[in-house]
């Protein structure tokens, strides 16, 4: 019959794309190490497995962008590859997934990733959820308006109502500048991106744009006629890297990775690669927080 | 358009057609004009006319041309991907969900004298139970965005334990509510056939399944084809939604080349063009294959054809995004 | 489930934005249908191929796309969508009048979008009067715009109310994309929020908003098949 040959077709299609669909992740393996690593930890089975998937952002310059070329790039990005790299799993077999702000506690807790590098900053209602390694940078919330706009000058400059402020949906920066504006109906202006935020404020639809120093920095940096920051930063944003609530030794592993590059080098390097270029300076190591 | 055109008014004579000539060429240099000021004017004052920021897009010799369109290609093999492989499970799921109905509703009627009393009345409960809970969900699944639905799978699978790939977040979420809408829309045609069908076929001693599945079923394939197609391009426009869970269709892609280029209004242009090829495409195919198999047969009588265009406005008019 | 009770202002809040957004999209759709509709069957050749352009375009772009036009284009032409802020109005669509102009962006993607479907739906509705009224408007000397608005309209309203509640429907869903463009507060996004930056439990809120919408399409699909059932039988 006509119709069991259409759907035999159909049914063959459909394999065939899924396949397709699924099947195009990874290369060829360029070089793993075997690491010894105690039985039974996540160490242990990541580096047997030789593969990890890492949560981080597409849309953060100079943290994590996803480009041209198809691949993040940034200093999350960095800091995450060593972090492979001392698991023994080489750059290739990283499965990198878009982490945006709202769904990171949701993917470490399912298991969609095994980290998340991804301007994570830590708090204790986080840590209901999920556990911190780090901190690895401490950045601060901060504003940024427009070139020729001084009116604004900090978070204050919100509580007579009439400035507009954007920010990303689900973000702790959203829920800080919200205590500071007086009417959230009609100053404050969600977009599920910062670019988003970013163009509103070039087309003078908002006035400030708020996040942290580093995510101003980056869009500053790429069009430094037209941002400027309004003061200086007035949270402080330690950034670290999330994992399962109760790995403790994970969390040990990485701790003692990041006291090691913050001394060796390799810490200052992936930031002078990076946001670096941005005119952003490092600052001091951060201390890890081990709780 | 033809007819209408003609109903409507007398076919023109020599001064109509002077007047319906000048009338034209004034309407015309009037848009011009419109489009000159209102939009040219104020875009090329911002500088968005630029090879700067057209340049990737347009100019080989550009240094992220090469690597922009293979971002975007891969853009599009995904939504492709995603699209065809919600228009097959959306059919069969919706189809079989279709079937489903028509035969809950004949067995619901049922009265099933053979059996003791509490037995019938027990199975009468049942077959009620499961037609109003498989009304309920289709009520419930057509009323919902689908928005909300890719949200609820994207967000709601995972936390019952079940992880999946993006792409089938994305499938699934597509499907529960396209298949419930063409579920409706098989059934309504299925129902607008005249009864004399259904008489027949019970006359000649086939049961409900087999009326449905080799005489109902096919025709309302046949008469409902445009509202199906209109829903089929509904689906390809709906995969654009999977940004809201992070898949990287043609959309997500345009935005991460926005985040390097910083060129969004020549991106979404490009992108908008795109779209409406390839949806324009599918449109006009989907009509000649009409053509094609009504070529062949004659179309049902006055009613059903009467009740086919009136659902299948109804479907075409508009289901969703 | 506490989160119902506790956050029912939020729930509440954006079902009420929700309402505000397919309200006024909806008058401004049907208006803008109704004019592409006359578009599309007037006898000059340039407002014909307008009106065509315009549905062609409209219906096959996604509205991802048109929202992001309305929310980033209209900025670069200049505009803040002012002339939408019209007094009497905003008192009662209290978004309207803000300086925020995400709230009318969306209200002009939205009836922009829906106004296509909505042109396609009324001239259905005109198709499906007997081409023999408007004939016999024709032999009485009456003129196109006589024919029209007198013998071919009024008919067609019968025809065309269907699709044009099914549209209608669609556009309610629809709305739930304007909460990803800059729109704080209204359904979709709340439960965005909810879930996300405050961390409540997925189900509660998910039958929370889930009921939101549907109080909003579920009537009006049971009318309209209760009035697609009386034409068929009419018939």
């Amino acid at each position: 019959m006509r119709i069991a040959r259409i759907a035999a077709i159909a049914a063959a299609a459909t394999l065939a794309l899924s396949a397709a669909a699924c099947g195009d992740k990874g290369g060829e393996s360029t070089g793993g190490e075997q690491k010894d690593f105690a039985a039974g930890t996540t160490m242990e089975k990541l580096n047997k497995a030789q593969k990890i998937k890492i949560g981080t952002k597409f849309d953060q310059p100079g943290f994590g962008q996803k480009g041209l070329s198809g691949k993040p790039e940034g200093f999350d990005v960095e800091v995450a590859t060593i972090i492979a790299s001392e698991l023994g799993i080489p750059e290739d077999k990283i499965e990198w997934v878009e982490a945006p702000s709202k769904t990171r506690e949701d993917k470490i807790v399912n298991g969609d990733v095994d980290l998340v590098v991804a301007t994570y900053t830590i708090n204790d209602k986080r840590k209901e959820r999920v556990a911190f390694a780090g901190p690895y940078y401490e950045a601060g919330q901060n504003i940024m308006v427009r070139k020729d706009d001084s009116t604004i000058t900090g978070p204050d400059s919100f509580k007579d109502g009439t400035k507009k402020v954007c920010s990303a949906t689900g973000s702790t920066p959203a829920e800080e500048i919200k205590k500071y504006v007086k009417d959230v109906a009609s100053q404050l202006v969600l977009f599920d991106t910062y670019d988003k935020c970013k163009d509103a404020l070039k087309n003078k639809q908002v006035d400030a744009v708020t996040t942290d120093n580093v995510i101003l920095l980056g869009y500053i940096a790429k069009d430094e006629d037209s941002f400027k920051m309004a003061g200086d930063n007035f949270t402080k944003e330690p950034y670290g890297i999330g994992v399962k609530k109760d790995d403790t030794e994970f969390r040990n592993f990485i701790n003692d990775l990041l006291e090691k590059i913050f001394t060796d080098g390799r810490w200052k390097k992936a930031w002078d690669e990076t946001a670096g270029k941005f005119g952003a300076k490092l600052g001091e190591a951060p201390t890890v927080n081990r709780y | 358009m033809k007819t209408e055109l003609s109903v409507l008014y007398d076919a023109p004579g020599p001064r109509q057609k002077k007047i319906t000539w000048i009338g034209s060429i004034l309407t015309l240099v009037a848009l011009l004009a419109a489009a000159y000021v209102l939009v040219y004017r104020p875009l090329d004052a911002k500088g968005q006319f630029s090879m700067e920021l057209w340049g990737p897009y347009v100019a080989p010799a550009n240094e992220n041309f090469d690597q922009l369109w293979d971002r975007l290609g891969f853009g599009l093999r995904q939504t492709l991907a995603a699209a065809v492989l919600a228009i097959l499970s959306s059919l069969i799921f919706g189809t079989l969900l279709a079937v489903l109905r028509v035969q809950l509703r004949s067995v619901v009627r049922r009265t099933y004298t053979g059996f003791n009393l509490p037995v019938a009345y027990l199975l009468r409960g049942l077959s009620w139970t499961l037609s109003a809970v498989t009304r309920f969900c289709v009520e419930v699944f057509r009323g919902l965005p689908v928005v909300i639905t890719i949200f609820f799978v994207g967000r709601g699978f995972p936390e019952f334990g079940i992880s999946l790939e993006i792409l089938w977040y994305l499938v699934i979420g597509l499907t529960i509510y396209n298949g419930v809408v063409i579920a409706e829309i098989l059934r309504s045609g299925m129902e607008g056939l005249p009864g004399g069908q259904r008489e027949a076929a019970e006359a000649l001693g086939l049961s409900p399944l087999q009326t449905t599945r080799m005489i109902l079923l096919p025709q309302s394939f046949r008469i409902m084809l445009p509202a199906l197609i209109s829903q089929i391009v509904v689906i390809l426009k709906d995969t654009s939604l999977g940004f809201i869970i992070s898949y990287e269709d043609t959309l997500n892609i345009a935005k991460q080349i926005i985040g390097v280029l910083d060129n969004p209004i020549q991106t979404y242009v490009v992108i908008g063009t795109i779209f409406i090829g390839v949806n324009y495409s599918l449109s006009k195919l989907a009509q000649y294959v009409q053509h094609r198999l009504a070529r062949g047969r004659r179309t049902s009588p006055t009613r059903t054809g009467a009740a086919g265009t009136e659902l299948e406005t109804e479907a075409v008019a508009g289901t969703t995004t | 489930m506490s989160v119902l009770i506790d956050k029912f202002d939020v729930f509440a809040g954006g079902f009420w934005l929700t309402l505000q957004i397919c309200v006024l999209a909806g008058t401004g759709a049907l208006a803008l249908g109704a004019v592409m509709a006359v578009l599309r069957i007037s006898p000059l050749p340039p407002l014909r191929a307008v009106g065509t352009a315009y549905v062609t375009i409209f219906r096959n772009v996604p509205l991802t796309v048109v929202m992001f036009f309305a929310a980033f284009g209209l900025p670069a032409l200049g505009s803040n969508a002012n002339f939408l802020r019209i007094p009497v109005l905003d008192s009662v669509f209290s978004r309207l009048g803000t300086d925020l102009p995400y709230f009318r962006f969306a209200v002009i993607a939205l009836a922009l979008y829906t106004a296509a479907f909505v042109c396609e739906a009324l001239r259905s509705g005109v198709n499906a009067v007997p081409p023999g009224q408007a004939e016999a408007a024709r032999s009485l000397g009456m003129t196109f715009t006589q024919n029209l608005r007198h013998v071919v309209l009024p008919q067609s309203w019968k025809a065309a109310a269907v699709p044009l509640g099914s549209v209608i429907i669609a556009m309610i869903k629809n709305s739930a994309l304007a909460g990803f463009f800059g729109v704080v507060g209204d359904l979709a996004q709340s439960a965005d929020q909810l879930t996300s930056a405050e961390g409540y439990p997925f189900v509660p809120v998910a039958i929370g908003i889930s009921i939101g919408y549907l109080i909003m399409t579920v009537p009006l699909g049971l009318l309209l098949d209760r009035m697609e059932r009386r034409q068929a039988v009419a018939r």
